[in-house]
């Protein structure tokens, strides 16, 4: 479409509004499972979920309490007073007629979140406010007909709806990103984003370099990954700039995006926007919070991800793979539980019989385990029951300084102890399960360096190794390490190599 | 004198047939829409077998038809829920059944209680229990005809702006309408949900006595409910009353006047000092009343759309007309006049200028009140400013009917107690009654004030 210039010519605007679903037992303002994930249609839905006349909304206290965490998380004030409103608008999926909302009194106030991008810099976007509402239900088309599955309707929500402090698609890429690890590390929100548990509505806008007037804006709805994020404001983008480049100018409406084609497309203009009546909601008192109770709420709140990033800021890693395990909170809880150690540090360096510097390297190859394996291959479910826990991992990460294991191996021990049928088992005999514990006893390792040696294959790098070739040595160790299927030490291989071919 | 006793210790069956008995031969009066014969003749053999007991064991009653209750369908009077039965009862009924009541019926009301005189149902009005000509009252107008008829000892209603207080004065009966929150509104078809408060007809005051201390009381299901305040009181000698001026008008009928300043002797010979006092507010009030009202059930009758309940319309191609046209047909004229005027008073560019301004001329009338309350333990005035109309008369014009409430709303618009009880007739025999209004939670004062002087 553009190249870099022209696209260099325009500022770009993104301000990110994010729907997070609260993880309440019951919803917002009935006693109706709050749990739709793959439930039957209709099956978890109340008097008061499909409006039934009379009924009336009680406000689930759960959902204000995690609300002021999340504020918390957000570095917002809680207000001391907020409100409810209506927000009206006929669908099928909105049984009321119109969405419990907060209009004029959110919960939560102006707020900042310090945003960490992958080259170690950062970038800080200020939060407007956040409020509570109630979800819609869903609609699905069949033909001639369309049908209702009301579960979803009065989940409970938060909106956080952020400042236009974001300039680039990787700044909302990291915003959303880092969103998600407030939200999921404050215990607010399950985070699954494959069921919508957050869900971003992106506004682009352009304008030309240096200008002070924001442009139109476009609002893309409705993305569920950090990756659609980038690319529809990337796509934005580029579409804005393109359209100005013509002489035409951008229109303010609300697009979707196309996660098969990549592409935004045009739902409704500003000019079809509904009249939403507000007003206040005066079935449900307002939430009046005293100081102390938001501090008693925000008390014992589980460590955010700024805590981890200073207390793991000495182990030298960059600020992208800590991102990296940072993305998600159960395992930055079980790291945190290996590194720093706090109470008990004594009697941990005691029996694994390592001083600091040795407990750090320990601790590093953990953590670089972690870093380089992809979250799917990480089943969640062994790090939450214990399964794969502090003992295990340096377990594991002892054999490979004590010469026991290969770096190799230790890294296909790591995936397997977060296999089910390992349950249980320690490090140790799952790699002698796997016939991976390293062989470092010269007499057992003395055989092949021999095989090896006299196989006529060997006779040029022998050759060359007595006239001062070094290189090659490497050729027969990995030889050695061939024939041995991994399990000899490679220093020892050498040693011996060396040893036979001087004495020879 | 308490005519529910009469009730208590019989034949349940017996008191059942016999109310169902007289509501059949009352038909004429259109005051019931639908009987639960079936149902209240079960529970009431259940009573007689000793099954269930209470305080009103085996005592009749009846509930406007936009209460939840079993039996029949709740309609509202509307076509919308012609045939809407509902899978649940309002707290106000479980707390009446559970002490032994018998619903036999579900009276009329204007429909989904926007009126004045019950010609705004959508099945016909209900007449008027002195003068067949006349109209009832509204929107509570078959509770209080029932209960004035003696088919029941009493009956439950809705007051939004004087829905209960009106057809009591119309009728010859006691109209409580409690302090807003002392009742649960759970399980009744909401109206404006800020003024909105569940009440009662009876005969006499020890009546709704008994029936608010059964009826009120925190309900979890009802988060505007206040914790349990009630209680029967007795009478507080040598009370402070102010006669309300702004309601003593020419514009009020004489002989209104004349009964108003009668009851106000009355209470003077009973020890009680009456003085008259302003409420300059009060002139507002049906203009406060008219805005905030109709922006509040525009958003409550959001829900009757033909989706999940009730009447949807046939023949429709588009889901705006799937909604437009069973919500044209569904409601009645009145209906669609207020959600008309409660959208338009939302709308963007016009909340401020008359939802927001309407709700802080709300707050400088409640202050009013407060500062009246500080000197006087109650206040006294007329209920309405006429006895009960000509059916017909006002329906042409809505806006002399909606000032019919002009002396009603202003309680309503700050959440106070009010009673209207019989203070005589007219000539003509047609009933006046008296408006007794207190602080909030002084509901049972006011009873018992009222109490004393029923006696008199």
């Amino acid at each position: 479409m553009f190249d870099d210039k022209t696209l260099s010519k325009y500022d770009l605007t993104i301000g990110i509004e994010c729907h997070v679903q609260l993880s309440t037992v019951t919803k917002l303002f009935s006693g109706a499972d709050n749990d739709a994930r793959d439930k039957t249609p209709n099956s978890v839905v109340s008097p008061i979920d499909y409006a039934l006349p009379g009924m009336l909304p009680v406000l689930n206290r759960e959902a204000v309490n995690l609300a002021v965490r999340a504020g918390k998380a957000l570095n917002s004030k809680i207000a001391n007073i907020s409100r409810f409103d209506r927000k009206h608008y006929f669908y099928p999926d909105l049984p009321k007629g119109y969405q419990t909302t907060q209009m004029y009194n959110p919960i939560i106030g102006p707020g900042l979140v310090n945003v960490p991008m992958e080259d170690g810099s950062s970038i800080e976007v200020r939060i407007h406010h956040a409020h509570m509402e109630e979800d819609a239900g869903k609609l699905t088309h069949h033909g001639a007909h369309s049908l209702v599955d009301l579960n979803r309707a009065g989940t409970p929500l938060i909106e956080i709806v952020s400042e236009p402090d974001m300039h680039s698609p990787a700044e909302a890429k990291a915003y959303a990103s880092e969103l998600y690890k407030l939200m999921t590390y404050a215990g607010v929100t399950l985070g699954d984003l494959y069921h919508g548990n957050m869900r971003f509505d992106v506004n682009v806008s352009i304008a030309p370099k240096g200008a002070t007037e924001l442009g139109k804006r476009a609002e893309v709805k409705n993305l569920n990954s950090f990756r659609s994020v980038e690319r529809a404001a990337e796509y934005e983008f580029r579409r804005q700039v393109e359209l100005v480049e013509r002489g035409e100018s951008v229109v303010q409406e609300t697009r979707g995006w196309d996660e098969a084609k990549q592409k935004t497309s045009s739902q409704r203009s500003k000019e079809d926007a509904q009249d939403y009546r507000y007003m206040p909601d005066a079935d449900i008192p307002p939430i009046v919070l005293s100081d102390e109770d938001i501090k008693k709420i925000q008390s014992n709140m589980p460590p955010l991800p700024s805590h981890y990033r200073e207390s793991w800021g000495d182990l030298g890693f960059d600020s992208s793979a800590i991102n990296t395990v940072l993305a998600s909170r159960e395992i930055a809880v079980l790291l945190g539980d290996i590194y720093p150690l706090a109470a008990n540090k004594e009697a941990i360096l005691n029996e694994l019989n390592v001083d600091e510097p040795g407990y750090i390297d320990l601790t590093k190859k953990i953590f670089n385990w972690f870093i380089s394996t992809p979250d799917e291959y990480i089943n969640i479910d062994t790090v939450l029951d214990g399964t794969v826990g502090p003992r295990r991992l340096l377990e594991l990460a002892q054999l490979v300084v004590g010469g026991k294991l290969s770096s190799t191996s230790a890294k296909q021990i790591f995936l397997a102890l977060f296999n089910d049928s390992n349950v249980g088992k320690s490090a140790i005999e799952i790699a002698e399960e796997m016939n991976l514990i390293q062989e470092s006893s010269e007499d057992a390792i003395v055989a092949v360096v021999d095989e090896v040696l006299a196989d006529p294959a060997s006779k040029q790098a022998i050759d060359d190794l007595r006239a001062g070739n070094e290189k090659v040595i490497g050729f027969l160790v990995g030889q050695v390490m061939k024939k041995s299927q991994g399990k000899a030490n490679p220093t020892t291989a050498q040693k011996l190599i060396r040893e036979r071919i001087k004495n020879g | 004198m308490s005519v529910i006793f009469d009730f208590l210790g019989k034949s349940a069956r017996q008191n059942v047939l016999d109310a169902l008995e007289k509501a059949k031969s009352n038909e004429q009066y259109h005051a019931l829409l639908n009987l639960t014969e079936k149902r209240a003749l079960e529970r009431a053999d259940s009573v007689d077998r000793g099954e269930i007991t209470g305080q009103l064991a085996g005592v009749p009653f009846v509930v406007k038809d936009n209460f939840l209750a079993f039996g029949a369908p709740t309609t509202a009077a509307s076509k919308i829920l012609e045939n809407f039965e509902s899978p649940l009862q309002a707290t106000a009924v479980e707390k009446l059944e559970s002490e032994g009541a018998i619903c036999i019926g579900k009276a009329n009301l204007d429909a989904f209680a926007h009126g004045g005189s019950t010609e705004n149902s959508a099945f016909g009005p209900t007449k008027n229990a002195f003068d067949m000509e006349r109209v009832a009252g509204g929107s509570s107008g078959g509770s209080a005809v029932v209960t004035a008829l003696d088919i029941v000892p009493f009956a439950l209603g809705s007051d939004t702006g004087g829905s209960i207080r009106q057809p009591a004065s119309f009728n010859g009966v006691v109209g409580v309408k409690p302090t807003y929150g002392a009742v649960s509104r759970f399980g009744v078809v909401a109206m404006a949900s800020s003024t909105d408060v569940i009440g009662a007809f009876t005969t006499n005051v020890a009546d709704a006595e008994l029936i608010m201390e059964i009826i009120t009381g925190h309900d979890e299901r009802d988060g505007t409910t206040l914790p349990d305040f009630f209680k029967k009181a007795d009478v507080k000698t040598n009370q402070k009353i102010g006669l309300i001026k702004d309601f003593m008008t020419s514009d009020v009928d004489p002989e209104v006047l004349a009964r108003t300043n009668e009851y106000v002797e009355k209470l003077r010979a009973a020890g009680h000092t009456v003085e008259e006092v302003e409420l300059p507010m009060a002139k507002y009030a049906l203009a406060i009343y008219y805005i905030v009202v109709p922006a509040e059930l525009s958003s409550n009758l959001a829900r009757y759309d033909g989706i999940r309940y009730g009447y949807r319309a046939e023949g429709v191609k588009t889901l705006a007309e799937l909604y437009g046209k069973t919500r044209d047909l569904g409601f009645v004229t009145e209906n669609k006049r207020r959600i008309m005027i409660g959208s338009y008073v939302l709308s963007s560019g016009f909340f401020d200028a008359f939802y927001l301004k309407a709700q802080k001329a709300r707050t400088l009338l409640i202050n009013e009140f407060d500062k009246l309350f500080e000197k006087y333990d109650a206040l006294i005035g007329p209920v309405v400013p006429t006895p009960a109309f000509k059916l017909g008369e006002n329906t042409a014009d809505p806006i002399r009917m909606y000032l019919t409430d002009i002396m009603t709303v202003p309680t309503s618009l700050a959440g106070l107690p009010a009673l209207s009880v019989p203070a005589g007739t007219t000539d003509a025999g047609l009933p006046i009654g008296v408006q007794l209004m207190g602080p909030r939670r002084s509901d049972a004062a006011l009873l018992a004030l009222a109490r004393q002087m029923e006696t008199k």
